[in-house]
């Protein structure tokens, strides 16, 4: 991309952006979660795109490739503003085994921080992405990522947005033949939170989507899903766990597309939540489009309570019941935790959880 | 002053009365059995005493250690000294059988004005109390019954008992679900745990457990009331002629005859 190329980009994602409008809950895809809130932030200070794309010359047949913007305002509007991109190139063949750290601390009332991760046949690597900040803002992020041919990809995006935060995180993920992948998100923070995890496999692609999101108070978290099985022998694993609490309220929509072509395909989604108060509320939604006849695809969601039974066995050890219903909510975290292959994540949102549910049952 | 008082207690689950009036005292160092055939209400009197909230004391009371049993949360009263093992232990993924009982130990001892044990001390004691179960070190590690056989939850059970060393026991159909060998071997860790600071009730279908756990006294339960009581030998005669010896039938039974 020349300059010129690089502001037709920003341009015409503006302009794009112009004319989609910020979704309403008229939009199937937005119906449970209302972003008028984002809006009016925004709206105040919109102007059109006028700074460089900073983009390296090799990262451009890449950027905004992926990550389509025609028919997402908010994916159009980090196109056409965001400042700088974080760039990741894992050549072929080669092996990082230290997890790559991206950490996006917010840095003013509106950032759109956008992430392009091209990783080379062959190659592995880890990437850790962490959103955190302070008082109110919006942060508005896109990521794309390229796994070639057999390369070993695990994504970690771990939401620790501040309790005023608005956050919209948008990752594509496109997967090579035989590539293994794996994204694990994990919602913490913020006060309107969406989630978007959209990855196309192509043949024998083995993909793994891990979530749990925790909402309290009046926070309101969506996680949209979208797993296209484009080709043949495909695998797809998810497992999204929920535990909500006070008036707060989440989303889970999984969508599960095997196209034609892609026979032999096995595919497993679930969904479990777990509901502590009265006045929480989950909808949760699967969206299976099948146009293959060969193939596997099983999907299940669950919303329960604390099992009673198991608070009365801690209590009749002696545990009261504050720290039982802590443990057991913490016990309902764990198995996705226990995924978790980065030790250092793994411990410090073990104590990052642990805090929460002690601190909220005392 | 005896350890546990009962005096015409009676509770409901639902609209169903399940105890009708049991009168039952166990001082210090006593072993009661307690007997009877399903539906007599053996299990719903070993909950009740636990505190499970699913079953309404509707009369009677209960003086423990001269206090209102009936008053306490379930946890209150496993930190004064009360311990139930689970005709079906509970399966709790995600906690490790270590965590928890560590996390049960300590509120026990916190409750008893006595210090935690660090994870140090407390292995040693956990150790120590495996060998009399002949437990695996390994299920430490697991998650709190999960994937368990029956044999090793009421293992763990025992276990758990050998460390927390309540002043009262009270074992729901412990021996249901073990062969001959693991029967054996959890009478052994329950025998270990006999001691004049302690009592037991063990509440059982079969007379086969109290070969192993030869009680002081044995109390049959039938529709909600104890309609005998005696000693040791009185086992042995429910052995012989069955309930129906004692004019009792099966509730079970007596049901699918109506």
């Amino acid at each position: 991309m020349t300059p010129v190329a690089e502001q037709g980009l920003r341009e015409t994602a503006f302009q794009r952006f112009l004319e989609l409008g910020f979704p309403t809950t008229h939009d199937e895809d937005w119906r449970f979660t209302n972003v008028a809130p984002i809006a009016r932030l925004v709206g105040h200070a919109l102007a059109c795109p006028s700074h460089a794309l900073n983009c390296p010359p090799e990262a451009q047949q890449y950027l905004s490739k992926y990550a389509p913007f025609t028919n997402h305002a908010f994916v159009a509007l980090n196109t056409a503003f965001f400042q700088n991109l974080t760039y990741i190139h894992i050549p072929r063949g080669q092996i990082v085994g230290e997890p790559i750290q991206i950490a996006y601390d917010s840095p003013s009332a509106i950032s759109h921080p956008r992430t392009l991760i091209v990783v080379g046949p062959d190659a592995h690597c880890t990437i850790v992405e962490t959103y955190s900040g302070t008082g109110a803002y919006f942060t508005n992020a896109v990521t794309e990522i390229v796994a070639g041919s057999g390369s070993v990809v695990d994504h970690y995006k771990v939401q620790l947005e501040s309790p005023a935060a608005f956050h919209v995180g948008v990752m594509f993920a496109s997967l090579g033949r035989s590539a293994n992948f794996s994204a694990t998100s994990i919602s913490l923070g913020g006060a309107l939170v969406r989630n978007e995890v959209s990855a196309v496999l192509s043949e024998g692609t083995d993909a793994t989507l891990n979530g749990l999101y925790l909402v309290n108070g009046a926070q309101h978290v969506d996680n949209h899903t979208s797993i296209d099985h484009a080709k043949p022998h495909g695998t797809s694993h998810e497992l999204y766990k929920g535990i909500l609490d006070g008036q707060a309220s989440a989303v889970f929509n999984g969508r599960i597309i095997v196209r034609k072509d892609a026979q032999k395909t096995d595919s497993k989604q679930t969904n479990k939540n777990l509901v502590l108060s009265d006045e929480a509320v989950i909808d949760t939604k699967p969206e299976l489009q099948i146009f293959a006849d060969d193939v596997r695809c099983t999907h299940g969601a669950t919303i329960g309570q604390l099992d009673a039974e198991s608070m009365f066995y801690l209590q009749s050890r002696g545990i009261g019941k504050q720290d039982a219903r802590s443990l057991l909510t913490y016990a309902f975290a764990q198995d996705i935790i226990d995924r978790i292959k980065v030790q250092s994540l793994k411990d410090s949102l073990e104590r990052i959880l642990f805090e929460k549910f002690h601190e909220r049952a005392h | 002053m005896a350890l546990l008082e009962i005096k015409d207690l009676h509770a409901t689950v639902g609209d169903r009365e399940i105890l009708k009036g049991i009168d039952l005292t166990v001082n210090s160092g006593e072993v009661h059995a307690i007997m009877g055939p399903n539906g007599s209400g053996k299990s719903t009197l070993a909950q009740v005493l636990a505190g499970r909230e699913l079953y309404v004391v509707t009369g009677g009371q209960v003086i423990y250690d001269g206090k209102d049993l009936l008053a306490m949360s379930p946890e209150d009263r496993a930190r004064e000294g009360i311990f139930l093992a689970f005709q079906y232990p509970v399966e709790i993924p995600g906690v490790s059988n270590m965590y928890f009982l560590k996390a049960a130990l300590n509120a026990i001892r916190k409750h008893r004005g006595l210090e935690e044990l660090d994870a140090m001390d407390f292995l040693a004691l956990v150790k120590d109390r495996m060998k009399l179960l002949e437990m695996d070190q390994a299920l430490l590690n697991r998650a709190v019954n999960a994937g368990f056989s029956g044999g090793e939850k009421k293992r763990n059970e025992i276990f758990q008992m050998a460390v927390l060393e309540p002043k009262l026991a009270i074992l729901d159909e412990t021996d249901s679900g073990l062969d001959i060998d693991a029967l054996r071997t959890v009478a052994a860790g329950v025998n270990a745990l006999r001691s004049p600071e302690r009592a037991m009730i063990v509440v059982t279908h079969y007379q086969r457990l109290l070969n192993y756990i030869v009680p002081d006294y044995v109390h049959v339960l039938a529709e909600g009331r104890i309609v005998k009581s005696g000693g040791k030998e009185l086992a042995l005669e429910l052995e012989e002629s069955g309930y129906a010896g004692l004019g009792i039938e099966d509730q079970e039974e007596a049901v699918g005859k109506v």
